[in-house]
């Protein structure tokens, strides 16, 4: 691509961020549900089920993080029905017909999903400081958790975007997208592992999210990170580099037919 | 030629959607494609506006290749499709400024197209509102809009007033026909004749992805038959009568004549019935529409 090209593709995609970040702004449904419901769900496990829980520390402080990555895996599924919608309505023709870059449009779309995640979750963070969420961690372990937990946004919102580009419609995207919700429900989220039947251990242990959640725990609340920061690391880096992949060649093969 | 297709053919599946289309669109002009409801005319709007690939065949736009040379075409082109292709929370404003950038005519550019298209299509009072709020005509008003910007030379519409109550499909064409007089070329299909007849130079009808006839909407209503003149009796006796000395057609009250469609004929019928002490109620001259004309060849 030559220099000139570069400047238009960016120029694009600054466009594209723009117009999905302000619909992300004006979707009030969806912005009030990605903060409201895993509001609701902290609520609910440090006030409900958090007394039967034993994690050996304050239940609060152990499930805030795995609060933190239902709220992004949450905001970041609702990016496969923002996708879908444009895939169904002819917008993408529209837009596909327009002499931009094609990475432009998705590029908007994952922008705004992080900057709407990235906004519920500082304020799931403020809420659970109120209800008694008591993190340690210098300056330094808090730019890594958050570095981390926007990659991990980050390669969500590209998976999603994927999906919603093979979605039929803004109904089967958020069926396709539903086991992002449900992922973190079988991590070290809500209670530890070992408290799982032996068969469902080591799917809790092994899936990404487990040790994204460990690595956060770690740099927030000071439990051993036992390796699981490369780990999650990994994860993160590999579904970003395979979501992208994927997300970009669905979108030229559905608009290309 | 600014549009030139050569044998398109697309099939998906089983199904056989083009099946060798031929077509081409002088600059300036105005062609309608025409046709029912699956006889490939969106996707003969597809193939040249880069969105689908063609199986075989070729196009080309301004002589750039659909297939080789997309991002050339795009830049000549543009498109508005059967569904209004606007954000719904964006306003009026924000939808025709954002095409301006992804356009690259630069903050300010976009900005200042954005209000001339604006005042042109009469939204500058529902500019700051959301597309939400609007009603279908306005839509599809800002649809077309949206397609402006670039000032493209060829213009894709793609059933533009489908779904439009009469006054805003009469804005619609008023906007077209404005279009038109500034030099732009037009490639519109439609399922409705009277749009048709209306707004094209030419017409090209399609019906199961091939190409049945094509011509000026005046060639295509030779091609099935003349003209005839209508005669209004006000009884039966006097249209038996008539019938006696005039070759044509009675039914009810009225008897249908052929006609060369010149004032000697009209003259000489008349001059005929005054002979025989006849006087028709009233008189009107008939040509066949495209309605006619789409019937006999689809039959």
């Amino acid at each position: 691509m030559s220099h000139q090209g570069v400047v238009a593709a960016c120029s694009d995609a600054v466009t594209m961020i723009d117009r999905s970040v302000r619909l992300a702004r004006r979707n009030v449904d969806t912005l009030f549900a990605s903060i409201l419901l895993p509001l609701l769900m902290m609520a609910l496990f440090v006030y409900v089920f958090g007394g039967a829980i034993n994690t050996g520390t304050e239940y609060v402080n152990y499930v805030v993080p795995g609060i933190l990555l239902l709220t992004t895996g949450y905001g970041a599924a609702s990016t496969a029905m923002v996708v879908a919608d444009d895939m169904d309505t002819g917008m993408i023709d529209r837009l596909r017909s327009l002499p931009i870059h094609s990475f432009a449009v998705l590029t908007g779309h994952v922008v705004a999903s992080v900057a709407r995640n990235a906004a519920a979750t500082a304020i799931v963070i403020l809420a659970s400081l109120a209800m008694g969420f008591r993190p340690g961690g210098g300056v330094v372990d808090w730019l890594a958790a958050i570095g981390l937990l926007l990659l991990y946004v980050v390669a969500l919102s590209w998976l999603a975007a994927g999906l919603g580009v093979i979605a039929k419609s803004v109904e089967s995207a958020s069926t396709l997208s539903f086991f992002m919700l449900f992922l973190p429900y079988l991590s070290s989220a809500f209670v530890p592992p070992e408290t799982m039947p032996s068969w469902l251990r080591p799917v809790s242990e092994n899936q990404p999210i487990t040790p994204v959640i460990e690595t956060v725990r770690s740099l927030l609340i000071g439990t051993p990170m036992d390796g699981n920061g490369t780990l999650a690391l990994a994860w993160c880096s590999g579904l970003l580099l395979f979501s992208v992949v994927l997300a970009s060649s669905l979108y030229r093969r559905r608009t290309g037919r | 030629m600014i549009v030139e297709a050569t044998e398109l053919r697309k099939s998906y599946g089983a199904t056989e959607v083009l099946a060798g289309v031929d077509l081409s669109v002088a600059e300036g002009s105005v062609l309608a494609l025409l046709g029912p409801n699956g006889a490939g005319k969106t996707t003969i709007v597809r193939i040249l506006t880069t969105l689908t690939r063609p199986d075989a065949g070729t196009a080309t736009i301004d002589g750039y290749d659909v297939l080789r040379e997309p991002a050339r075409v795009r830049g000549v082109i543009s498109l508005t499709g059967q569904f209004a292709a606007v954000d719904e929370n964006q306003t009026g404003r924000e939808n025709l400024v954002m095409v301006g950038r992804l356009m690259h005519l630069g903050r300010r550019g976009a900005q200042r197209r954005t209000g001339e298209l604006l005042e042109q299509f009469g939204l500058t009072g529902a500019m700051d509102r959301r597309v939400k709020t609007y009603s279908g005509g306005m839509r599809r008003k800002l649809d077309l809009a949206m397609s402006l910007i670039g000032r493209p030379r060829v213009i894709f519409l793609d059933e533009p007033t489908t779904g439009l109550d009469p006054a805003s499909r009469s804005a619609m064409w008023d906007a077209i026909v404005e279009l038109v007089r500034d030099g732009t070329t037009i490639l519109l299909t439609t399922q409705y004749l009277e749009e048709a007849d209306r707004l094209a130079d030419r017409i090209v009808l399609l019906d199961h992805g091939r190409v049945i006839a094509s011509g000026s909407a005046d060639s295509l209503k030779t091609q099935i038959g003349g003209e005839r003149i209508e005669l209004r009796f006000t009884d039966e006796v006097q249209l038996l009568k008539a019938t006696g000395v005039l070759d044509g057609l009675a039914d009810q009250l009225v008897l249908t004549v052929p006609s060369d469609g010149t004032a000697a004929h009209l003259h000489h019928v008349l001059d005929v019935l005054r002979d025989n002490g006849l006087e028709p109620e009233r008189v009107s001259s008939h040509r066949p529409t495209l309605d006619d004309v789409f019937l006999a060849l689809t039959a």
